[in-house]
């Protein structure tokens, strides 16, 4: 990752972080100053979304043409896809808590999202539960193609054909409801793109501390013969 | 080449009863357990209890009917099928072979439903349907999982853990298509169900059938 991006990315979220607590914000009823969690939990769906397409996209790679880097590439944008999962429901179950009443609210949404979490975690198990290290590359790039390809009407489809009260639902607008003055999408786009910027850096460094341990074990391996 | 293999398999299964008899009781012994926790108070099953124990128990006896395509298949049984067919037949075939089980599976349930619970349906022609397109979204998922599973070390469990959070989109829209029919909606309501039911079905199925032959190289 360039260095460039790197300073990107770290200029957008200061700028996210401060914009995001100190700038004016529409006022609501209900949800009062909470708005500001939109930016801290929508770019972490977003991010997730992102970070599990990149990851799939190396898996259709791997498939088409294996190779061990192209594997570590994959497993690792599922992972931190995965924390920002986890991140973006604990940050939603904050929200909830203030807004309505519960952070657990059986909404339709919530569970869509606690699913898409399952399929990836189960990712992980798949992997964890082969020797093989070829075979495991081939059948998890396998299970991450099908998983993400039936992870999309689920996610984006289904939520929005049932009533519920998140926004963006059963007819709900988007968050557009939200910023009637538009002010708020000029926080909202940076801080997308910083959280997903932090996310290809986190994954970029992940990769390498596994071709690291890779190359370590390779100098052991050569010094036991 | 497709229909030999489905030829085989059901000459496989007719042969070997034990398997698809197994099956059947495992079926018959979810239904009799629903029957007996809930014949207590058998006033009280209301419609939408019904269509979540219907889909549960049909969840579960496919996922364990299916997983039998390819756990547990002979090793030499699998290196024979690789030599002479090609993995995009054997797919299809039990693809094919898997949407007849699975619908077998789905109209014994419901007649045993209707025999020991109840049977509060009001159009039976969208249940039915219903049935049938579910089998399809089923067999493709299933047999695709089994087959990954079936390289693993612990498949039985990696079967459950792996096709639940996939087969959840097609249940949904299977349990709100029989709500709809409990309901006795027309049909036109149930447009929208129908038509994502039959997309994901086609989803599913395209995509066993491209990603199979990376399983099955190995």
């Amino acid at each position: 990752m360039k260095t460039w991006v790197k300073i990107l990315a770290i200029a957008l979220l200061l700028y996210v972080h401060i914009g995001g607590l100190l700038l004016d914000v529409p006022r609501l009823n209900i949800l009062n100053e909470t708005i500001r969690a939109l930016y801290f939990h929508v770019p972490m769906w977003f991010g997730m979304v992102l970070l599990f397409l990149v990851s799939s996209v190396y898996a259709i790679l791997y498939l088409l043409k294996p190779s061990s880097n192209l594997d570590a590439k994959s497993v690792e944008f599922a992972n931190v896809g995965l924390v920002f999962g986890i991140l973006g429901m604990v940050t939603g179950m904050l929200w909830a808590n203030y807004t309505w009443g519960s952070p657990w609210h059986g909404d339709p949404k919530q569970n869509m999202a606690a699913i898409a979490l399952l399929v990836y975690l189960a990712y992980f198990i798949l992997r964890g539960s082969i020797q093989n290290e070829e075979q495991k590359a081939r059948l998890s790039a396998v299970y991450n193609i099908f998983a993400f390809t039936a992870m999309i009407p689920l996610i984006f489809i289904i939520p929005r054909m049932t009533s519920s009260m998140h926004p963006g639902s059963g007819g709900n607008p988007g968050f557009n409801m939200y910023d009637l003055d538009s002010k708020m999408r000029l926080v909202f786009y940076p801080a997308v793109i910083g959280w997903f910027l932090i996310g290809v850096w986190i994954a970029g460094l992940r990769i390498k501390v596994r071709e690291l341990e890779e190359k370590i074990l390779d100098i052991q391996h050569d010094q036991i013969h | 080449m497709i229909l030999n293999l489905i030829q085989k398999e059901f000459i496989l299964e007719l042969r070997r009863k034990a398997v698809i008899s197994g099956i059947s009781l495992y079926l018959v012994s979810i239904i009799f357990i629903c029957y007996l926790t809930f014949s207590l108070r058998q006033s009280s099953i209301n419609e939408a209890t019904w269509s979540a124990l219907f889909w549960l128990s049909i969840l579960f006896a496919n996922v364990n009917g299916i997983a039998k395509s390819f756990i547990g298949e002979k090793q030499g049984l699998l290196i024979y099928y690789y030599s002479i067919a090609s993995p995009q037949a054997i797919i299809l075939s039990k693809i094919i072979y898997n949407v007849v089980l699975s619908l077998a599976l789905s109209v014994m349930g419901y007649v045993l439903f209707s025999i020991f619970i109840d049977n509060p349906l009001q159009d039976k022609g969208l249940f039915l349907l219903t049935l049938l397109l579910s089998s399809f979204g089923f067999s493709a998922c299933l047999s695709l999982i089994s087959a990954i599973a079936s390289k693993t070390n612990n498949s039985n469990i990696l079967m459950a853990v792996l096709s639940f959070p996939v087969i959840i989109a097609l249940l949904l829209m299977a349990i709100k298509l029989t709500k709809n029919a409990l309901d006795g909606l027309a049909w036109d309501d149930s447009q929208d169900e129908l038509w994502n039911l039959l997309a994901i079905n086609s989803i599913m199925v395209a995509l066993a059938y491209l990603l199979f032959p990376y399983i099955w190289r190995s």
